[in-house]
């Protein structure tokens, strides 16, 4: 029996547990345990997932008993199985982060007890987004984890979550329904939602239809994704949210729209045929993102903006389809999922410390809690590209597949690139600059605690573990920076391929439709 | 394929009444917007299901070409539930709303607000740095008491008059 048969368990572990926590509503301490174990359980099961496919290839699950292209199919390849794995940790992390939070609040401003079956609701929905090799099955993962992430962003109903939930709610269904309607379109158009069968039957298509039905699927995916025209739904939105919410929003949901890209541009529209828009896009995402995390004040919206700019860089990767461009990429997203979260786990902590998330009230924090300002200062120099961090080999990935690949858009985005890596220092700096290092009383509003010295108690000891531990992932990175860009070349190269993934699915004797561009050149791993 | 042209047009008119709800400011209509939003989706999806026909459960000898795609049917089925389980939320949403704030619209970002507001000129950033903070001069007093004669000069010359006076 291959391992792989198992993936259904990563969408069903979280599920059962939701239904075992919803139960236990009453009982808070065995509502955490059960969470905890879940997902403990969960990525021990992915991490088998990605031992198994890494050996094995890309490997397909049936379920139901209806044989693809009528069925719904799992397909774990090395992409989605890497992506289970960092997300899952990611998730972990927050969740101790999260139950730490609980314990020290008690229940006074969030109804805890609906927190940790919404949660688990939230990564089965991303798990099952991950996994599907199904379209439909795709817009009922990404329909799962939004309506979970709904009733998370307006936790405890207050006034200006409300306010943030409805822009978040309307513009999230009116992206559902855009891919629903692509759905509709590319069903009417080849007769099959399954998306190995649709890697072919697609490109039988004449070109126009088959641009109509790219570019809708884009536009849906940007929206969730928050590429640049569409992303101003983004900083509205994530920053009200209670501090771990905001952290495995940020750094799980708009890669989901990141890898239901990635999928369709490599599987089902290969080629080049919209890279030049792709390109422009990435460009104006990260230096518009990027120039409105200037102009903030609060950390948690000049975060919500540099995630808005990051974003491009992977877009950009995207765009490139060549195997270095793609795998860098791939080494993207897992490096900026880590680094993205535990910076808003700590701006929870910062906000605990000093009373305030505003850089105009806070200072001298690098003074009253070194251990804050260290946990800040790491994942802050990986997100802004400082060598040697993973954030820096990531970026120089892309910037050498830009370079290879030498088309004058290709070079203007490399030094779009560089100009916002240089920016994004510039405002992680000013946070740096006024948070931790001027003296409290130089801030034009300083903070009452900020004048009490010492860590006074209000960091509870999960909350700082598992940030602790989610800096150490994002540093390990680094370290294991060769194995993780080989594991996501390699799977660039098997996307770009297609042949495995059609192939597991439907059977050997399937014909793979021929590039109608062929790839650009490919270069060797580093 | 065969289309039926009824469908299509009740199709686009729910599309045009939802899209022009949906631009409303007033939530409810936003909300009623998003309903027939899906419910166009809902009918586009029947539509790609081709001609009308038997269920494929109707007997044991329906001819294929009899019965209907029932596939866009399960897709339908799904979006319902979907999108009455998002509408719920909404209405919970737009209820809460008016128990916080008495109005049915969508309200400012006061955040987004604030930032637009704020000047491009930042005290801590951008004001003029002052002269000296520290006891040991490091540029000569000379090519400083040009630029600034009042700050600093004046407390010197006025002196050294009064000892010229005396």
């Amino acid at each position: 029996m291959n391992l792989a048969t198992l993936s259904p368990l990563a969408v069903l572990l979280p599920i059962l547990g939701a239904a075992l926590t919803f139960m236990l509503i009453r009982h808070h301490t065995a509502q955490r345990a059960v969470s905890i174990s879940v997902l403990s359980a969960t990525l021990l099961l992915e991490c088998v997932l990605l031992a198994s496919v890494w050996n094995g290839g890309t490997t397909s699950v049936t379920l139901g008993g209806w044989f693809p292209p009528w069925g719904v199919v799992l397909v774990v390849d090395q992409f989605s199985s890497l992506m289970l794995v960092v997300s899952s940790v990611v998730s972990l992390a927050v969740l101790v982060y999260a139950t730490g939070q609980g314990m020290a609040d008690g229940d006074e401003e969030a109804p805890v007890s609906i927190f940790h079956p919404t949660y688990l609701i939230l990564v089965a929905g991303v798990s099952n987004a991950f996994l599907t090799g199904d379209l439909f099955n795709l817009y009922v993962g990404f329909e799962i984890l939004l309506t979970a992430s709904y009733v998370l962003m307006t936790l405890g109903g207050t006034g200006p979550r409300i306010r943030a939930g409805v822009t978040y709610v309307v513009v999230s269904v009116v992206s559902s329904v855009l891919f629903l309607i692509a759905i509709a379109m590319i069903y009417g158009a080849t007769g099959t939602v399954t998306l190995a069968d649709l890697a072919i039957k697609l490109a039988a298509l004449d070109q126009g239809t088959q641009n109509l039905l790219h570019v809708m699927l884009l536009v849906a995916f940007g929206i969730k994704a928050a590429v640049f025209p569409l992303s101003f739904w983004l900083p509205d939105s994530y920053p009200t949210a209670p501090a771990p919410v905001t952290a495995v929003f940020a750094g799980l949901l708009t890669k989901v729209g990141v890898y239901a890209m990635v999928r369709t541009e490599t599987l089902l529209f290969p080629g080049d045929t919209l890279n030049v828009p792709l390109m422009v896009v990435a460009l104006l995402t990260m230096l518009v993102g990027i120039l409105g995390a200037l102009a903030q004040s609060d950390i948690k919206r000049l975060l919500s903006f540099t995630l808005v700019s990051h974003i491009g860089y992977m877009v950009f990767g995207l765009a490139m389809s060549s195997v270095a461009g793609l795998g860098a990429a791939v080494f993207y997203v897992a490096h900026h999922i880590t680094v993205q979260t535990s910076l808003f786990l700590v701006t929870g902590l910062i906000e605990r410390r000093g009373g305030s998330s505003s850089i105009d009230r806070l200072g001298g924090l690098a003074k009253l809690s070194p251990l804050l300002a260290l946990l800040f200062f790491v994942p802050a120099m990986n997100l802004a590209g400082i060598p040697p961090f993973s954030g820096f080999l990531g970026k120089l990935g892309l910037m050498q597949a830009g370079v290879e690949l030498g088309t004058p858009l290709a070079i203007a985005l490399v030094v779009g690139g560089v100009v916002t890596s240089l920016l994004t220092l510039l405002a992680i700096a000013r946070v740096w600059n006024r948070a931790f290092w001027r003296r409290p009383e130089d801030a034009e509003y300083p903070a009452e605690v900020l004048k009490t010295p010492g860590n006074i108690g209000v960091l509870p000891r999960t909350m700082v573990g598992s940030t602790v531990a989610l800096v150490v992932v994002g540093v390990a990175l680094t370290l294991f920076a060769g194995p993780l860009f080989k594991v996501a070349d390699g799977s660039a190269r098997i996307m770009l391929d297609r042949t495995a993934y059609i192939h597991s699915v439907l059977g050997d004797s399937v014909q793979v439709p021929p590039l109608r561009v062929p790839l650009p050149r490919t270069a060797g791993a580093k | 394929m065969s289309i039926n042209l009824t469908l299509l047009i009740i199709m686009g008119v729910l599309y045009a009444c939802g899209i022009y709800l949906i631009l409303e400011r007033s939530l409810t209509r936003v909300l009623l917007g998003l309903m027939l939003l899906a419910n166009a989706t809902n009918i586009l999806i029947l539509s790609t299901g081709g001609y009308a026909g038997l269920a494929p459960l109707y007997s044991r000898e329906t001819k294929p070409d009899a019965y209907n795609d029932p596939l866009p049917q399960a897709l339908i089925l799904t979006s319902i539930v979907i999108s009455f389980a998002v509408t719920a939320f909404m209405l919970g949403i737009i209820y809460r709303t008016w128990l916080l704030a008495r109005q049915d619209e969508i309200q400012d970002d006061l955040e987004d607000r604030r930032v637009a507001k704020t000047p491009s000129f930042d005290a801590e950033d951008d004001a003029v740095v002052p002269l000296e903070t520290t006891e040991f001069a490091l540029i000569p007093p000379s090519a400083e008491n040009r630029n600034k004669p009042d700050a600093t000069e004046t407390p010197n010359s006025s002196t050294t008059q009064e000892g010229g006076s005396a």
